[in-house]
């Protein structure tokens, strides 16, 4: 990135970039066992009996799930549907009949069970039907093979398994300057790259075409490790037939773990990623080569992410070599595949032997992320000394690639003080093993790290949980009290109803009282009328005329 | 001298004045200190600290009418939280108020479940689900574990269960207390024949 900044992109040889490498701070170089298990050529492990797909392969969410127990099911068929952004759907590694949707062995270290769909294989392996054939991908969109993309169900196949259309629209508006491909297989034992890239290198140069298609990046490179030479070749000798492709292939000194994301971008630019950020941040996208292959037969060939190359290896395996295996395959059958166990094979392993973890059954299956099974023996891979304590040699810091102080991380993780830790930039930590392996005291660093982030990442779970809770607390106590509110409101009313009602009856009573009083009134008015002054007997009239005078006086003056 | 005097004067009365107004303009409804406890605390609302609630424990600490070691839910590391935030010298836990235990949830057993709506009325954060005469349920995911809900019950149908250890929550274990099962160095021998 350096230099390219000061000339013309476009007037400048692609060569010129990658002229001059870089180094990343620390590393080690590592025996590296991978010709153990690249002699023989990549074998197709066949249809197991049983196939026993999780619905978590990777980095993100559970994919829902949508078939049933009885469901027949055709190879390539979708089985559970993305839930989330970063999440990929799962398909039907062969044609058979679903037995089961339920909790099964999984290929994860804390040895749990996971949700999965069991496929009882009929054997054809009959794909389904394709409803529709994608037109050349030169003539689609981005956002079309994206969406094929994710639908293919791909994730990054390099280990950590992050969906891949999520890494690939990153910054929709920010320019891809490099297109990093990775074929830097730096962890000892492991060559699934190495093989894809000797038998496979077309595929991988037109699932390459079709990446730069989708982000139209200035350079692109594809990263080979130094001593991967056949794969070197083979893909120069791609490169070279398919003309004029813009793709340059950059040879990268052994160095573990130079296959690291970060690590390989700053051996090629000098750029270093920044921290708890993306490659995409600087412009940068990495792809592992495995990958590009599978992007190569979901676009063309149409066919989604249902089988991977896996390292079969170690010396407790009778035949190491690579596999081409369907997704759900037990470890148990890819390992009769390799000709069984040695007779003193020791321990599994899942992944290589600085990143990889034990597993303590090999009834777990393959998942996307698998590009190792390691069956080691004691011999080869003795169990660790017992750990001793930090003698402060500092010996830790001087090789880890992302140039922490592992020390300080190993005082803080043990001893709880997490908020250190990651003051200390725990969650840079890329948990290589570089630390442990040249500890002189055996101490297990990076499980010291492991455990304070997961530790970390629990905490956060359980304060996202309390605050929910609080949440959900108070809009209780506020639905309490308005209801208690309208309660009394009503009651109010009621109140001022009754009262009012008596009012109306007092009203009623005061007309009633009111018409009586008329009634008497005029009763006592007609009752004035005399009607007994007719016909009347002269002395009658006499005698009321008498009454009459004498009533005249006896009134008081001014009555009338 | 004077004109020392009245400049100071104005000074001293112009900050006065945007101090007022600030005082005014800027006012902060309630105590910080409170919102900043009850941050700390793990909101299972259970009242074991003798208070209806966890925002009023945290008044209440505010107040100073309660000590800070009275959460048997949040345990040490809250109470270690609460004498960071309030500069006072941790204690152990008041074994009067609890003790603290791994975080539970409840589940209903619902064949014995007779729809009384008692465990939804007692239930704090609104985590259980039914109505009058219909079967309830917990919703896990919303359960904080306050057991607030197990006296109503007429009929005894709520069980307190430890939350369920999956991969979601699963915690490497520090070298030296590896479960079984997540043993490092485990030896496969006996699965592989």
């Amino acid at each position: 990135m350096n230099h390219a900044t000061d000339t013309d992109p476009h007037d400048r040889d692609v060569g010129d970039r990658f002229e001059r490498l870089h180094r990343f701070h620390g590393g080690l170089v590592l025996p590296g066992q991978h010709e153990m298990s690249t002699s023989l050529p990549i074998k197709d492990a066949g249809v197991p009996p049983v196939l026993v797909v999780p619905l978590l392969q990777h980095i993100g969410e559970t994919a829902e799930c949508l078939v049933k127990e009885g469901d027949h099911v055709h190879k390539g068929q979708i089985i559970a549907a993305p839930s989330g952004s970063v999440s990929a759907p799962v398909h039907a590694p062969s044609s058979g009949t679903v037995v089961a949707v339920a909790e099964r062995p999984f290929p994860h270290p804390s040895g749990f069970s996971f949700p999965s769909v069991v496929i009882e294989t009929d054997g054809r392996d009959e794909w389904s039907e394709h409803t529709y054939t994608l037109p050349d991908y030169r003539q689609l969109s981005r956002v079309r093979l994206l969406d094929h993309i994710r639908a293919a169900g791909i994730v990054g196949l390099g280990g950590a398994g992050f969906p891949t259309q999520v890494k690939l629209s990153k910054g929709p508006s920010n320019r891809v300057d490099l297109l990093v491909i990775n074929g830097v297989e730096c962890e000892p034992y492991i060559s699934c790259d190495n093989m894809l890239l000797q038998e496979r290198a077309r595929e991988v140069l037109e699932g390459v075409g079709i990446l730069q298609h989708i982000l139209q990046p200035r350079d692109c490179v594809i990263a080979i490790e130094a001593d991967m030479r056949e794969a070197e070749a083979a893909m120069r000798q791609a490169v070279s037939t398919a003309g004029d492709t813009g793709i340059k292939i950059v040879s990268v000194p052994e160095r573990y773990p130079s296959g690291g994301e970060r690590q390989l971008i700053k051996v090629l630019t000098g750029s270093e990623v920044p921290s708890q950020g993306f490659p995409s941040d600087i412009g940068i996208i990495c792809q592992n080569v495995g990958t590009a292959a599978a992007v190569y037969r979901a676009v063309v060939n149409n066919r989604p992410l249902v089988s991977r190359i896996v390292t079969v290896t170690g010396a407790g395996v009778k035949q190491p070599r690579n596999l081409e295996v369907l997704i759900g395959t037990p470890f148990r059958y890819a390992i009769e595949a390799c000709g069984g166990y040695s007779d003193d094979v020791d321990r599994l392993l899942m992944g290589g032997p600085m990143m990889g973890f034990a597993v303590n059954t090999d009834e777990i299956p393959v998942i996307k992320a698998t590009n190792c099974i390691l069956a080691v023996t004691r011999k080869e891979m003795p169990p660790p000394a017992t750990a001793l304590p930090c003698i402060r040699c500092s010996k830790c810091t001087e090789v880890c690639p992302a140039d922490l102080l592992p020390q300080q991380l190993y005082w803080y993780a043990r001893s709880g003080n997490l908020d250190a830790a990651q003051d200390y930039s725990l969650f840079d930590c890329i948990e290589c093993g570089c630390c442990a392996y040249v500890c002189p005291s055996h101490i297990p660093l990076v499980q010291y790290y492991r455990h304070a982030k997961t530790e970390i990442w629990d905490a956060e779970k359980q304060k996202k949980a309390s605050d929910i809770a609080r949440d959900r607390h108070q809009s209780r106590q506020m639905r309490l009290e308005q209801i208690k509110r309208e309660r009394a409101e009503r009651l109010a009313r009621k109140k001022r109803e009754v009262s009012g009602a008596g009012d109306a009856r007092d009203a009623k009573k005061a007309a009633i009282q009111a018409a009586l009083e008329r009634v008497r009134k005029k009763k006592e008015r007609e009752g004035l009328v005399q009607k007994n002054v007719n016909n009347l007997t002269p002395e009658q009239a006499e005698k009321i005329r008498e009454v009459d005078t004498r009533r005249q006086h006896k009134r008081p003056p001014g009555e009338h | 001298m004077l004109t020392a005097l009245l400049t100071l004067g104005a000074l001293a009365a112009l900050i006065g004045l945007v101090l007022g107004y600030a005082a005014i303009r800027f006012r902060v409804e309630s105590d910080p200190v409170i919102d900043q406890i009850d941050k700390l605390l793990p909101q299972t609302q259970c009242g074991q600290c003798t208070y209806p609630g966890c925002r009023p424990y945290a008044e209440a600490i505010a107040a100073g009418a309660a000590d800070i070691n009275q959460c048997p839910p949040g345990g040490e590391s809250t109470i270690q939280a609460l004498a960071d935030l309030l500069g006072r010298d941790p204690k152990p836990l008041n074994p009067e108020h609890g003790e603290h235990s791994e975080k539970t949830v409840v589940v209903i057993d619902e064949q014995v479940c007779i729809g009384c709506t008692l465990c939804i009325q007692a239930c704090p954060v609104d985590a259980i689900l039914g109505a009058p005469k219909q079967m309830h349920t917990v919703i896990e995911s919303e359960c904080t574990g306050c057991d607030l809900c197990i006296p109503p019950c007429p009929v005894e149908c709520i069980e307190i269960v430890p939350v369920r250890q999956s991969i979601a929550n699963w915690v490497w274990p520090l070298p030296g207390d590896e479960l079984p099962g997540t043993d490092e160095h485990a030896q496969p021998q006996a699965a592989v024949r």
